[in-house]
This record gives structure tokens, C-alpha cells and sequence, in this order.
């Protein structure tokens, strides 16, 4: 019985197999795959303005109507450079950022706040969940000219309207992120100690932060929505209302240029939520790769 | 006074415990219960799966409560949770987003202890439990036994007099869970605490236990208490191949599989 093991040699080395040189390998291979996933964004953003421009210059599309890429950055360059009918294109692009942080911010702390509590508290979720979806069924947008009329031309009606898009998405998020809270967790804090207060600041919380992040990085979209919409209604300042004088002078690449500019902002945005939301998650767990 | 110390540590006396299903429909998971842990004795509860033994945990801690009968604890009635219970769970508990020292200073933080001093105890806890280099870990970055050994430091920190413990070590492999065993049997014979151990594992359970509970397949009563006489300190790797440890596993899983094949023949109609 003692003598029952085995003794098992350990094969040959094979070359091109020792750590480093696999290492090394798959650093090569995700640098490539890098370059490639780059080279091939490149490319398809380049067809597709080089296929604008040819077709608006040939005509095969009306520029009157679809504009050409040169245009827009021609438009875009007289905006910054010049400023626009309105006035400065900075001052513009100011307004609507101004109206969009606002409505995201206000909108993402009481979708938070109303979304744990009710979360919480299943006796108040349940009178309440019915006004919740008659209120979220009627479409944002034509709340407009009602913000409008109540809150004036300016900031206040463009903040509410941003207010009421980002709300709802946050709110239902926060909601089910308490709800899926882990129960042995909220059980484990309990014994452990913690007082209602501490259990919803110290677990419940962050533990529906992944679900409440999920919806910022939306809602800032949204954000800009209704702040756009709302200048569309009725303003003095702002890109929504550079897009309407466009539209009424017919400029399709005044129009271009605003989305663009829209676009950049957006983007920016997203990049900033990412970064922040990496930095806030540094405990989750990052995927191993397979080597090959 | 004179009562108070005297009296056992945790006492269920004729307990009965119903819950309603989505459907409306009353389900007993446990009826009649009636169970004595003396104090620093180390009992160990074993059934077949899904028999109600969780449920019994759950009563002593006061997240739940009895439907019929008395759950005492030091020979008091259970109002509430008790900061004098420890509980360690089956599943992961940990708090993910929180260092592993800050997982381990997490109770005595709740109860209003200084910072400074819930980090001393916590660095003290986390030595003894081995993990002093990990302090700055997450959760997800140690193995199962790892965790575990942090739920225990994160338990034993508040100094519980009663423990519980529900399947804490069934999603460990074989190997690390020996390890846990005697971890946890030093720990427990350094605390002096009241241990209810529930587990399907009837190994497990009589390595560790002064006294093996065997209960009916659900809704769950007592079948019969077995009284384990192997000599502490016991070294659990070596302990399963003393004689008398197998005389043990022989009469009771005679015992024990009759309501495991109950259990098993009503799952499967």
C-alpha cells in the first residue's frame, strides 16, 4: 500500500513555452488587436465622409438638404471663429450645458433618494407605484410647453423638462438595485450591528450602485434631450435654438453642426462617467485572458 | 441572577415555525422543535437538504420569529437581534466593495466603537485568522477559504457568546474545509462561545461536535441527539479514521438515511 504512488517524470521542454515568451507573445497579439480595432474605426468614419461628400458633390444627394461635410466644418469653423447670428457660439453651447448638468444633477440625487427609499419601504412603494408609471408613461417631450408656459422662456422650464428625463431612469434603477440587494448581506450587517440608517448607507446603497451607474451614463444623454427640447419650444439661448433658426433659414449644415457639436459633448460626458465609475469600482473583479 | 447564570444557552422549546407560500398556502418548516445548547457546548444539527434546519438559525438570531413555542436565549425570551449572537453564512457575506480589513471592522463599527480601535482589533483578528498580508484586499481577490477565514475574523471580532453557523463550509473544497475546521475549533476553544452548526455533512458534524442533532426530513422535528465522547483537542485530518469515529458515523447515518430517503423520495414524486 505505501509503495502505491506512482512516480511520474516531467516531460521535455518545449522552446516557446517558458513565461516570458508567452507573455511577451500576448502582449504582441493585444497590441495588434489594438491597432486593428483603431485602423478599422478609422477607416469606416473616413468612407463614410468621403461617400458624403462625393455624393453631395455629384449630386446624388441634395445638399441642400443633406449638406456635405465640408460645409458643416465650414460652418463649424465660422461658429468658432466668428460666433453665430445669435451671438457667440460659446455662450450658446454655456446655456445648454448649464441647463443639462443642472437637470442631471438634480434629477439623478431624487431619482436616488426616492429610489432607495421606496425601495426600502415596500408599504410606500406599493401606494405609490401606480402614480410612478401613470406619470412615467406620458412622453417627456410634451411636457415642454407646459414647462414653458409655467416657467418662462428661460433656464428654469429647459432644467425641468432635463429634470423629468433623467428622473424616472434613475429612480427605477435605484429601485430595483435596492430590491436585489443581497439578502445573507442585509442579514450579515444585521447581526453584525448595524441600525436600519447604517444598513442602507453602508450596504444597501453600495451594493445598487452598479445598477444607479448603469443609469447615469444614459441619463446625462438624456439630460441634453430635454434641455435641447426645451429650447426648441421656446428660448433665447442655446444649441436647441441654433437648430431651430437653422431649420427656419433652411441651413442643413447649421443643423449639422449643432448635432455635431451635441455629439462631442455627449461623448465627453460618457468618458467622464466611465472614468469616475472605474475609479468608484476598483473592487470588482477584473476577467483573467486565456493565453491563446 | 442566580438563574441567568445558570440558565442554557440557547433553549427551543416546543417550536413551531410557518411560512406562507406566494400562493397564499401556509407551509410548515418546522414543528415541535425542541433543542438545549449549553453554554460553550458545540452542537451540530444535521438533516437532509431543505428539511428546515436554516430556519431554526434564524429564530435564535430574531430575524425571524416562532409561530408557536419559545426560542430563550441565555434564558431570556429573543426580542430582536442579539448582540451577543455571531452568525456565519453559507453563502459569501462579505461586503465586496470594502477592503478586507474594512469587512472585519464592520461590526464593531456599527456598534460605536472608535475607528482607531475597530482597526486594532480588526489587524489583531485578521492575524489570527492568518490573513495579516491581505489587509488591503477586496473579497474577490482571495479564494473561498480565504473569504471564509475573513467571515470568521469579521464574526468573532464583536466576541460573540453564541455562534451560528449555517453550511459555512459546504462550498469549500475538501481539502480547504479540514483546514477550516481546525481553524475554527482553535478560535472556538480560544472564544469559550455556544456553537449551533448546521450542515449536511455528517462527517463534518461529528468531527466537530460534543452533540449531533439529527432531525426528520421536512417539516423538520428532532429525531434524536447523539452525544459525541472523542477526546479534545481533536485533530479533524486524522480524527475520521479512529474507530470510534466510524462507530459513530455507522449508527448515526443508519439513522439519518432513513430521512434523507424520505426527503428524496418526495422530491422525486
Amino acid at each position: 500500500m505505501t509503495d502505491a504512488a506512482i512516480d511520474i517524470r516531467a516531460g521535455s521542454f518545449k522552446p516557446g513555452t517558458s513565461d516570458a515568451e508567452i507573455e511577451a507573445a500576448a502582449a504582441k497579439a493585444a497590441q495588434h488587436r489594438r491597432r486593428t480595432v483603431t485602423f478599422w474605426r478609422l477607416a469606416i468614419l473616413i468612407v463614410f465622409l468621403v461617400a458624403w461628400e462625393v455624393a453631395g458633390r455629384m449630386a446624388w444627394i441634395d445638399p441642400f438638404f443633406y449638406a456635405t461635410p465640408s460645409a458643416i466644418a465650414q460652418r463649424l469653423y465660422e461658429w468658432t471663429t466668428e460666433g453665430t447670428s445669435e451671438g457667440p457660439l460659446w455662450y450658446h453651447l454655456y446655456v445648454t450645458m448649464e441647463e443639462s448638468v443642472l437637470g442631471f444633477v438634480t434629477g439623478s440625487v431624487a431619482g436616488i433618494v426616492i429610489g432607495v427609499a421606496l425601495g426600502r419601504n415596500r408599504m410606500a412603494a406599493d401606494i405609490f407605484s401606480i402614480y410612478i408609471k401613470v406619470i412615467n408613461s406620458i412622453p417627456r417631450v410634451v411636457l415642454a410647453p407646459i414647462f414653458i408656459m409655467i416657467l418662462g422662456l428661460g433656464l428654469a422650464s429647459k432644467v425641468a423638462l432635463a429634470f423629468v428625463m433623467v428622473f424616472f431612469v434613475v429612480f427605477h434603477n435605484a429601485f430595483q438595485g435596492v430590491r436585489e440587494a443581497d439578502r445573507s448581506m442585509i442579514a450579515n450587517a444585521r447581526i453584525l450591528g448595524a441600525s436600519d440608517w447604517q444598513l442602507t448607507r453602508s450596504v444597501i446603497v453600495p451594493s445598487a450602485m452598479s445598477w444607479i451607474f448603469a443609469s447615469l451614463h444614459v441619463s446625462f444623454g438624456f439630460a441634453i434631450i430635454g434641455a435641447i427640447v426645451g429650447e426648441f419650444v421656446g428660448s433665447r439661448y442655446g444649441i436647441g435654438l441654433l437648430i431651430n433658426i437653422a431649420k427656419g433659414s433652411f441651413d442643413a449644415a447649421g443643423m449639422y453642426a449643432a448635432i455635431v457639436i451635441i455629439m462631442v459633448v455627449a461623448l465627453g460626458a460618457e468618458y467622464l462617467m466611465t472614468m469616475v465609475e472605474n475609479r468608484l469600482a476598483k473592487w470588482r473583479p477584473q476577467p483573467l485572458h486565456e493565453t491563446q | 441572577m442566580a438563574v441567568e447564570m445558570t440558565a442554557p444557552a440557547i433553549e427551543l422549546i416546543n417550536v413551531s415555525r410557518r411560512f406562507l407560500t406566494p400562493t397564499g398556502k401556509s407551509l410548515t418548516a418546522i414543528r415541535d422543535f425542541t433543542m438545549t445548547v449549553e453554554r460553550g457546548e458545540f452542537v451540530a444539527v444535521v438533516g437532509p437538504t431543505g428539511c428546515g434546519k436554516s430556519t431554526t438559525l434564524n429564530l435564535v438570531t430574531g430575524l425571524a420569529s416562532p409561530s408557536a413555542g419559545e426560542v430563550r436565549v441565555m434564558g431570556a425570551p429573543v426580542k430582536g437581534i442579539d448582540p451577543r449572537i455571531g452568525f456565519v453564512f453559507q453563502t459569501d457575506a462579505l461586503f465586496p466593495w470594502r477592503t478586507v480589513i474594512e469587512n472585519v471592522m464592520a461590526g464593531p463599527l456599527f456598534r460605536g466603537r472608535a475607528k482607531q480601535e475597530a482597526i486594532a482589533a480588526a489587524r489583531d483578528w485578521l492575524a489570527r485568522v492568518g490573513l495579516a498580508r491581505f489587509e488591503q484586499h477586496y473579497p474577490h481577490q482571495l479564494s473561498g477559504g480565504m473569504r471564509k477565514r475573513v467571515a470568521l475574523a469579521q464574526t468573532f471580532i464583536n466576541g460573540p457568546e453564541i455562534l451560528l453557523m449555517d453550511e459555512p463550509f459546504s462550498a469549500l473544497d475538501v481539502q480547504t474545509r479540514v483546514l477550516m475546521h481546525e481553524e475554527l475549533l482553535r478560535l472556538w476553544s480560544e472564544a469559550k462561545a455556544s456553537v449551533v452548526f448546521v450542515t449536511h455533512d455528517l462527517e463534518e458534524a461529528i468531527a466537530l461536535a460534543d452533540k449531533v442533532y439529527v432531525l426528520t426530513a421536512g417539516p423538520a422535528t428532532v429525531k434524536s441527539v447523539y452525544k459525541i465522547d472523542l477526546p479534545r483537542p481533536r485533530v479533524v485530518a486524522d480524527i475520521r479514521y479512529e474507530q470510534s469515529f466510524i462507530d459513530y458515523s455507522r449508527t448515526i447515518w443508519a439513522d439519518l438515511k432513513e430521512e434523507v430517503e424520505t426527503s428524496y423520495a418526495r422530491a422525486a414524486a
